[in-house]
């Protein structure tokens, strides 16, 4: 590895993007195997629920008891559902699970394809004239695409039902009031714009923990580094971008009085 | 084909007729390698290897461990990028070649890793029956017939439901020659097919390395260490030393050969002293 700082950082860059394109290639030209991407569903998709219910859940309960308590100082209860509901549904919800799914999934993949790698079983692929982004990337990448937005949306449900909780049983407000505060400052854009989020997180999370995988050398060391770095930079890569689509979104559909 | 018909076929060997291959008549190559190079970072590893592999042969490598027989190999399939050279499979040029566009001559080479590179989340009939579902056979019955038959040929049958981390490393290895083998490929490369195996299992490996090539007219390449599997199965032996080839010529060459580094491997001691 020789060059400045910048220029590992583009190069680095370049081959990620370079996957992506290569990806979507095999996407519209290449043999789709969909038992493999059943597979890939079931282990990131279903297998990732547990984890994804609980973050939702207990976000979504810790933010309505933090802004009850604050809100109910100034007699503004009725803000708490509105609240509770717009940042779980654009900011909590995807990024949580976001970043739950890339330490969950982002490792496990650049593991997977990382062992295969130092162990000749990406080359054994190849002398079968078989591609391994055909093999490899491909049935992950629809696999995450498909299940992340859901698994936004599983999350910001099970966290809005466990604000309700807290509100209504633990501090005593009215269950209807409570709901119809939220039902009224929820809109669907909001929730589409948390599966949007989910699946722009999906793309980088695969992308870069499958990169991880296929550049791994070095035996055990190699594959232990790829995986640590697949999750970190995966994770900060979706911090970033979260708030430049932040921004994007927001222009397409602006919170505010008229929103 | 069950074992016993596989050596006792195969025990008189010298009274079969010799099944003429049109192709070695006509004595056309399979690879043709041009000056081949390869350094990874600062170290040459091939240097100007220059050698032609007739079709329906089957030639040996040997050379001392380190010497870059498996980096050959790798190259004659696309595995590894030359750092110059050509290469020639059946007369087209494989160097540049963009990865989509080697398959149809990866479909028919089949080789045998070095270290098995089995894959590990599939069973040892699942691994086995891999090349035949990429080439399209859905068949649950011809699938499990051809992998059985694949299995039989390196007495593994008992095996097949078990995982590659399960088995012993000889048995990985024959898994991989039955994975190698399945699609009956043109010409087969073998990466020391038989290191590491018992004496018994290593002359069936090399019977079957024969009877491939009487019967299907198979190309093979085998690189290995073994003196007494390259007098059995070579028709041409060429040595790699220093990357490059060293010696070529048949076994009986080989063993007449006076070259002390020739002799040095072939009997397994040390060089002799210039003026010794
Ligand atoms: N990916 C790689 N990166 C760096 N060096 C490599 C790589 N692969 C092989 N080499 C080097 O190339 C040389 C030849 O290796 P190779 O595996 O071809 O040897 P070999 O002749 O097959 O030996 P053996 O008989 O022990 O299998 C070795 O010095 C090895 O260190
Ligand atoms: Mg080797």
């Amino acid at each position: 590895m020789t060059g400045s700082l910048v220029t590992r950082f583009l190069r680095y860059q370049g081959e990620v993007a370079l996957l992506m394109v290569e990806t979507a290639k095999a996407l519209v030209l290449g043999k789709v195997r969909w038992r493999l991407v059943g597979q890939q569903v079931v282990s990131i998709g279903f297998g990732s629920q547990l984890v994804v219910i609980v973050t939702g859940a207990f976000t979504g309960a810790v933010f309505a008891a933090q802004s009850y308590f604050k809100f109910s100082e100034f007699g503004m209860d009725s803000a708490v559902g509105a609240v509770v509901s717009i940042s779980m549904c654009r900011e909590l919800g995807p990024v949580l699970t976001g970043l739950m799914v890339a330490g969950r999934v982002g490792a496990s993949m650049a593991a997977e394809i990382g062992t295969m790698k130092v162990t000749e079983q990406v080359d054994a692929l190849r002398a079968m004239g078989v591609h391994p982004i055909d093999y490899l990337v491909v049935p992950r990448t629809i696999a995450i695409m498909v299940s992340m937005p859901l698994l936004v949306a599983e999350a910001i449900g099970f966290g809005m039902v466990a604000s309700h909780i807290t509100v209504v049983y633990g501090f005593k407000v009215p269950g209807s009031w409570y709901m119809q505060h939220v039902v009224e400052h929820t809109e669907l854009i909001d929730i589409s714009i948390g599966m949007i989020k989910g699946f722009v997180f999906s793309i980088l999370i695969v992308m870069i923990s499958c990169h991880q995988g296929l550049v791994a050398s070095n035996g055990a060391v190699g594959v232990g580094k790829g995986t640590t770095a697949a999750v970190v930079v995966s994770s900060l890569a979706l911090l970033v971008f979260n708030f430049f689509l932040t921004l994007i979104l927001n222009y397409m559909s602006p919170l505010g009085p008229s929103g | 084909m069950t074992m016993s018909v596989l050596i006792s076929n195969s025990m008189n060997k010298e009274q079969l007729p010799e099944k003429p291959c049109a192709d070695r008549l006509q004595g056309k190559n399979f690879f043709e390698v041009r000056d081949l190079q390869k350094s990874i970072g600062d170290q040459e590893i091939l240097r100007g290897v220059n050698l032609n592999i007739r079709k329906g042969e089957t030639m040996v490598v040997i050379g001392r461990s380190g010497e870059g027989k498996s980096v050959f190999l790798k190259h004659l399939i696309g595995l590894m990028t030359p750092s110059a050279g050509s290469i020639l499979v059946e007369g087209k040029e494989l160097v540049g070649l963009k990865e989509r566009q080697m398959r149809d001559i990866r479909r028919k080479v089949g080789i045998l890793f070095q270290d098995g590179a089995l894959f590990d989340s599939m069973t040892v009939a699942e691994n086995v029956a891999f090349p035949l579902i990429e080439l399209g056979i859905k068949d649950r019955e011809i699938l499990l017939q051809r992998v059985g038959e694949a299995l039989e040929k390196v007495e593994l049958v008992p095996h097949m439901a078990k995982m590659p981390i399960n088995i012993s490393g000889g048995m990985r290895k024959r898994v991989s020659l039955a994975r190698a083998i399945i699609a009956e490929p043109q010409c087969i490369l073998y990466d020391e097919p038989t290191s590491g195996l018992d004496p018994v299992v290593s002359e069936s490996i090399d019977r079957l390395i024969r009877r491939m090539q009487k019967d299907l007219c198979v190309t093979s390449l085998v690189v290995t260490h073994d003196m007494n599997s390259v007098f059995r199965i070579a028709d041409r032996v060429a040595y790699l030393r220093e990357g490059k080839i060293y010696f070529l010529g048949t076994p009986q060459e080989l063993r007449d050969s006076k070259d002390r580094y020739v002799r040095s491997f072939v009997e397994g001691r040390p060089v002799e002293k210039e003026d010794a």
